[in-house]
């Protein structure tokens, strides 16, 4: 039940990029078009998943026994950076299709603070290491879901007429504000 | 203070990222996957506007098929002949020489020409209006003027002119991303500077069309008898011009009650 809970609440109530504001570089950026804003939401779940998981690892194992926990910040931007590029070159060889769908997102994503803010967050909520996996998918899906419905938005907006003063960018983050406030109806659920 | 708080970090930090670089450097020859040299100087010469003329996702992709050999040399319908010597000077095969295109609209009905079924207040969108009872022309393969070929074409060369689309063909590159955009199938790719085309893409009955439009090819022969070379057919009520054949004497744009077939260039 906890682990059904942890989904919900990542995917829904604590929306990476609709509640907590993290990884909104390339919610803004990668989310033109439905078609690619998926591949960047898969991409970001298969890379969240991962890095949750080594994160975790890598603080209880590492940090924790040596008395270094308060360096989490800078381990886990180590581990996550390696970690992508290890994935990166790993998939390029072992499968061009997918390194074909996936390969163009994979280096914004080492990047992405919604991958550093679930590393993070799992070791501030002191889960073990499937609810801190649970915890990372779920977050990621959530970071899929408000692309993807963002992109549809946002490829809606183009066909119309737009006051030139607020065409483009402008617009964009006013319908971000407005599907945040949507999002903020979640916030009332408590599961936790 | 203890000597060993400022060294435990710095060794364990420090050893991470000697572990994790070492790794990466290890994992790059591993893993490293063979790259044809010649797919980066393929690329060099393509023009880079990434615009899908060729049918691949972008110049990258038409650069990787070259290579491969799932593309010609002069895949590229936007560098031409210029792009095509290049490429084959990089792969070392004589690149054929290919004829310019460009970008022709089918279609004069402009808004003192062609009649209107009802007014169109919608978003404007040509997609958007055709699916409105065919779009506010009466004629039903008309241009409805409102631009999805304009804001499809990446180098400025469509405009709107009187509520129909013109290409200016110097501008024109033949990409081809206008002809794919257009929900009406007028715009065709003609050979650049070709004298003689035909205006209009009406298959409606001669009176039919008369009715809907006063610059409509009705499909009354004229041309195509007069023709000296026999450069024009009459297919379901509309001339068509065979570019090969033609000669631009201009016979058939004399003879043309409603000058739908017209002299260019």
């Amino acid at each position: 039940m906890r682990l059904i809970a942890i989904l919900i609440t990542a995917v829904f109530i604590n929306n990476y990029v609709m509640s907590q504001f993290l990884g909104i570089c390339p919610f803004l950026g990668v989310s033109k078009k439905v078609e690619t804003a998926a591949g960047m939401g898969v991409a970001v779940i298969f890379v969240m998943a991962l890095a949750s998981a080594a994160s975790w690892l890598a603080y209880n194992f590492i940090l924790v026994p040596l008395n270094l926990d308060y360096l989490y910040n800078i381990a886990f931007i180590l581990i996550i950076a390696s970690l992508v590029q290890f994935v990166e070159m790993f998939i390029k060889k072992s499968s061009p299709s997918l390194y074909q769908a996936l390969g163009v997102f994979l280096p914004l994503i080492t990047t992405n603070c919604a991958v550093l803010g679930v590393a993070v967050s799992n070791m501030q909520a002191g889960y073990n290491f499937i609810e801190a996996v649970i915890n990372g998918v779920g977050g990621a899906v959530g970071f899929a879901l408000a692309i993807i419905l963002f992109a549809g938005i946002r490829e809606r907006l183009e066909r119309n007429q737009i006051l030139p003063a607020v065409q483009g960018f402008p617009l964009a983050l006013i319908s971000a504000g407005l599907m945040s406030i949507a999002f903020l109806g979640f916030s009332g659920i408590s599961l936790l | 203070m203890d000597i060993t708080s400022i060294l435990y970090p710095v060794l364990s930090i420090g050893g991470m990222g000697v572990v994790f670089g070492a790794f990466l450097g290890f994992a790059a020859i591993k893993f490293k996957v063979e790259t044809d040299p010649r797919v980066p100087q393929v690329r060099e010469c393509l023009p880079g506007a990434n615009c899908g003329g060729c049918g691949y996702a972008g110049c990258d992709a038409l650069a990787d098929a070259i290579v491969k050999g799932d593309a010609p040399v002069n895949a590229c319908p936007v560098g031409g002949a210029g792009v095509a010597a290049k490429v084959g000077a990089v792969m070392g095969i004589e690149a054929g020489a290919e004829e310019r295109k460009v970008a022709f609209v089918k279609c004069n009905g402009n808004c003192e020409a062609a009649k209107s079924k009802y007014e169109y207040f919608g978003i404007k969108d040509c997609e958007m209006e055709a699916n409105l009872a065919g779009g506010s022309k009466l004629c039903a393969y008309g241009c409805l003027g409102d631009g999805n070929c304009v804001r499809a074409c990446n180098f400025g060369a469509l405009r709107i002119e009187n509520g129909i689309a013109v290409v200016d063909e110097e501008k024109c590159v033949a990409c081809g991303a206008c002809v794919k955009a257009c929900p009406k199938n007028l715009i065709d790719l003609v050979p650049y500077g070709s004298p003689v085309r035909v205006q209009c893409n009406s298959n409606d009955m001669p009176k039919v069309s008369k009715d809907n439009c006063s610059n409509a090819c009705m499909g009354c022969q004229l041309c195509a008898r007069n023709c000296p070379e026999q450069a024009v057919a009459i297919t379901n009520f509309l001339a068509q011009v065979d570019y090969s054949k033609c000669t631009g004497c201009g016979t058939c744009t004399e003879k043309c009650p409603t000058k739908a077939i017209k002299h260019f260039n």
